[in-house]
This record gives structure tokens, sequence and C-alpha cells, in this order.
């Protein structure tokens, strides 16, 4: 490869993820608006988040813990990077391999322990519980999405992210073999965003914003940066596994038009998962930690146990292979 | 003194930077209300669907680390002084206080009290008082329209204050507390 594509092709990845944060942000600004308007209140315009950012980057910040407490936000925020670059937005992938998958589960978590590091560094009390709740609630969702990502490797026969986008662009959607194991992904995924029912990690009037305490000026903006990406990272998670990822035309046929065209489709499906999310965020309180625990490995497990009967038995007995 | 510091000094003009700064820091106040006395009565209202202080980027926030503003609200005790200032300290600059009622402007209904102080002024910057007892919520509304028009016009500067005569704060403090630990 010669330098000329090299430089393109990082363009291009530095473009994707910048946009992929630029959409993070505007997502976050519109769960405001749309959760003011729910409560009746007119709300923050929706480039609120935007300004938010700026301020806390060009604020002073005099604040000294040690170096893993400074090292922390820019761990989280490229982890979370990371994670983007491994997942299709729109079918286009940046890095890939076989199995990305389960590398991808792997990855996931990295910005979260990067985040947990550093708020345990700054030794305060209240983030210590925050991050206690937070891994507790790591542990809960997973069960259930563990098992519905086995269904979906079961049924397509792959563990590859753009094979699996294939199969879904001439087969069918995830959602539409696989119903009972996206509903259960679906729950899993509140927990994931840390979205109402489940933001106990950083339950701003318990434990004063948890992991976040001790973090303020330009470390909160990095922060706010990484969750913004993980909106994103999130939402996208659910639209590749379940949604087919956007893709509707086929690169190989249509070229350049099938990538603005896919772009402007997963753009549109991200948005309606965060919106599903962002309104079971606005009307419900908050579960305690034992509860989320033992709602998670009931109900959604249950749910996803039954998804993966039903993908085993439509390819193994009923032969339905995509 | 010394301001925060520009990132792109050679593309960016220091007069446009600071410029932009308090453009920024005017739209998105992340406030911290520190509810001393009767003020914090006024706050929900103020927050929710009546009024709706979000709708101008002005949020509650959980710590003194996150937050740009701290709402005094209400008469300020000798104990509780010496945690308004610690709250006060650990925010990041650019910093702005609002202080409720007439107990911190002048002792209020506590002038002769044994265990308040009168003047909060004397202790921490505080960029804008708001007069009543008890300031009605668009009382509040109005003082946060007009500290925003303040920052944009340069003249909220509590936080450079504080660090010009940090001396003399401090001196005043100490003159009420006798110790810094108890
Ligand atoms: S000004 Fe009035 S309402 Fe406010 S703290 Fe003093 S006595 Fe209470």
């Amino acid at each position: 490869m010669s330098i000329v594509n090299i430089l393109i092709q990082s363009t291009l990845v530095a473009l994707y993820l910048f946009l992929a944060i630029c959409i993070g942000l505007l997502f976050m600004g519109i769960a405001r608006k749309v959760t003011a308007r729910i409560q009746n209140r007119v709300g923050p315009p929706i480039y609120q988040n935007f300004i938010d950012v700026g301020k806390l980057l060009a604020k002073k910040t005099n604040i000294k813990h040690n170096w893993i407490f400074d090292f922390a936000p820019l761990f989280a925020l490229a982890g979370v990077l990371l994670a983007l670059a491994y997942l299709p937005m729109g079918g286009y992938k940046m890095l890939s391999g076989t199995g990305d998958l389960i590398l991808l589960l792997y990855i996931i978590a990295i910005p979260a322990l990067g985040f947990a590091l550093g708020s345990g560094a700054s030794a305060n009390p209240n983030a210590g519980v925050g991050v206690m709740r937070a891994l507790t609630l790591m542990l809960s969702y997973e069960m259930p999405f563990l098992l519905v990502l086995l269904a979906l490797m079961i049924f397509y026969n792959t563990a590859s992210l753009s094979t699996l986008l294939e199969k879904q662009m001439s087969f069918a959607w995830g959602i539409v073999a696989l119903p009972i194991s996206a509903l259960a992904a679906d729950i899993a995924l509140q927990g994931m965003m840390m979205e109402k029912p489940f933001d106990i990690p950083i339950a701003p009037h318990e434990i004063a914003s948890g992991p976040l305490v001790e973090f303020g000026g330009k470390y909160l903006g990095m922060l706010m940066l990484y969750s913004a990406g993980s909106v994103v990272l999130e939402t996208t998670l659910f639209v590749d596994l379940f949604l087919g990822g956007g893709v509707v035309l086929n690169p190989a046929t249509y070229g350049v038009v099938a990538y603005v065209v896919n772009y402007l489709v997963w753009f549109a499906l991200i948005f309606v998962v965060w919106m599903i999310a962002v309104f079971i965020n606005a009307v419900f309180p908050r579960f305690r930690i034992e509860q989320a625990f033992k709602f998670y490995w009931k109900w959604p497990t249950v749910i996803a146990a039954i998804g993966l009967a039903q993908a085993y038995i439509m390819s193994v007995f009923l032969g339905v292979i995509p | 003194m010394t301001d925060n510091p520009n990132p792109l000094p050679s593309i960016i003009p220091e007069k446009d930077w600071k410029k932009i700064q308090r453009m920024l820091s005017k739209r998105s106040l992340w406030m911290i209300h520190f509810c001393t006395g009767c003020g914090a009565m006024e706050m929900p209202p103020t927050m929710t669907s009546r009024y709706d202080m979000e709708r101008f980027g002005i949020i509650p926030m959980a710590t003194p680390r996150q937050a740009d503003l701290l709402l005094v609200t209400g008469y300020v005790a000798v104990k509780t002084l010496k945690r308004i200032v610690r709250v006060y300290e650990q925010m990041q600059d650019p910093k702005y206080v609002i202080s409720f009622g007439s107990c911190p402007i002048n002792g209020g209904l506590y002038w002769d009290s044994y265990n308040t102080i009168k003047r909060l002024d004397k202790y921490i910057p505080v960029d804008l008082y708001i007069a009543g007892c008890m300031p009605r919520p668009e009382a509040i509304m109005d003082a946060f329209l007009k500290l925003m028009k303040d920052i944009d016009e340069g003249r909220a500067d509590g936080w450079l204050r504080y660090r010009k005569y940090y001396d003399k704060y401090r001196a005043n403090q100490m003159r009420v507390f006798k110790r810094w630990d108890e």
C-alpha cells in the first residue's frame, strides 16, 4: 500500500470517529430536549451538549490526585474510539478480523474499566461505591447479553461481524428471525447504556454522581466525549446485531451511493434505538442494585434462553440456514 | 493573575479566546446549590416545569468539582461558612457565586445572632445578590439572566478577585474560624 493510500485511509478513519462523537453529543442533546418535553418543560436547545463540552475543555483545571487519575479520561476515550473502529457503522468498518464479535466483547469493557481505574484512584468513597455498582451491573446485564450473542452465532453460523451483516442483508434482519433474542438484547442494552431504571452507578442524588465525583473541568470534558462515543457504540451494537447494521444496498454493486445510503439508514436506526431508551429513561424511577441484579438474572435471562432455544431449533431441526 | 491559557495562540487572538470562553461559560452554567437557610425551598419550582431553568443550560450538578455556579441560599452560620469556603475552593475556574435573600447581604433577620455572619462578601467574592426574604423563582430567573449578561460583558470576575486578594479573604475567614480543622 502506498503512502497516499494510507493517508486517505487514516483521514477517513478520523472523519468517521469524529462524526461518531458528534452524533453522540447531538443524541445526548436530543435526549435532554425529549425528556424535557415529556416532563412538560421547554428544555435546552439540542446543541447544548456541544456548548457544555466546549466550556468544560476551556476551563482551568487544578485537580491533583495521581497519574492514574490523569490518565483515566484518556484511557476511557481511547478505548471507546478503538471499540468504535471495530464496529461497522453504516456498513463501513475500519478494523476487522475473524471472530471479531468475541473480540468486541472484550474491547467494550476497556473504556469502562479505564474509567473505573481513574475514579478508584481518586480515593473518594462515593466513587468507590459507584465503581462497585457499575461492575455489579455489568455482571448482571452480561448474562442475558451473552446468551443473545450465542443465539445469533448459532443461527447465522458466524462470529464475524462483516459476515453477520452480509447474511442479514441477504436473508433477513436478526429482529425478524430472532425476535425473542432481540427483546432480551434491548433490555440488556438499557443497562449497558445506564439509562433510567439502571442508572444505579451514576445516581446523582444518592452517591453524588458516583465515579464522576472527583472529575471536573477538562477531565469531565473528556469523559463527556467518552460518554457521547459510548452512546453511539451501544446503539450501533444493537443495530449491527439485529437491524442489519443499516446496510440496505450492497457496496459491491452500487459503489459510493451505497455507502451514503447505508450511513443514512444506520443513522435513522440508531436514532430509533436511542429514542426507545430515552423514552423508558424519562418515565422510570431507579432500581436498587440488588433489584437490578435479580431482575437481569431472572426475566431477560429467561427470555434470552428461550431465544437461544428458538435459534437452535430453527437452525438444527428446521434447517433454516441463512 | 493567571488566566485560562489559549490553546492555539497563533490562530486565535487572545481577545477572541476570552470572548469564546465567556460565551461558552455563559450558556452552560452548571450549578451547585448549597442549601443553607430557607432558600432551598425556591429551587425546585425554578428547576421543574413551571420555570424550567434548563432552557438556559443551567442544570444542578452533584459535586463542586463539576460546577461553575455556587448558590448560597440563605443565612450563613459560622459552621456552614467553613463548608462554603471549602466548596468554593474546590470549584474549577471560572466560577461564579450568587447569594440569595437578605441574610447574606447584611444579616437580615439574623442581624444580631451570635453565630451567623453578616456579609458573605467579606469571605468569598459574590457576583450577584438577590434581595428579598425569600426571593421568588421569578427573581431567581432574573438573576440568572443578569449573571449571563454580566459574564458576557466580563463583569462577573469574582474568581479573579478571589485570586488577587486571596490573603485578605483568607484573613477575614480566619478571623471567624479561629481554627481550620475543627
Ligand atoms: S433572607 Fe429570609 S428567607 Fe432567606 S435565609 Fe434569611 S430569613 Fe430565611
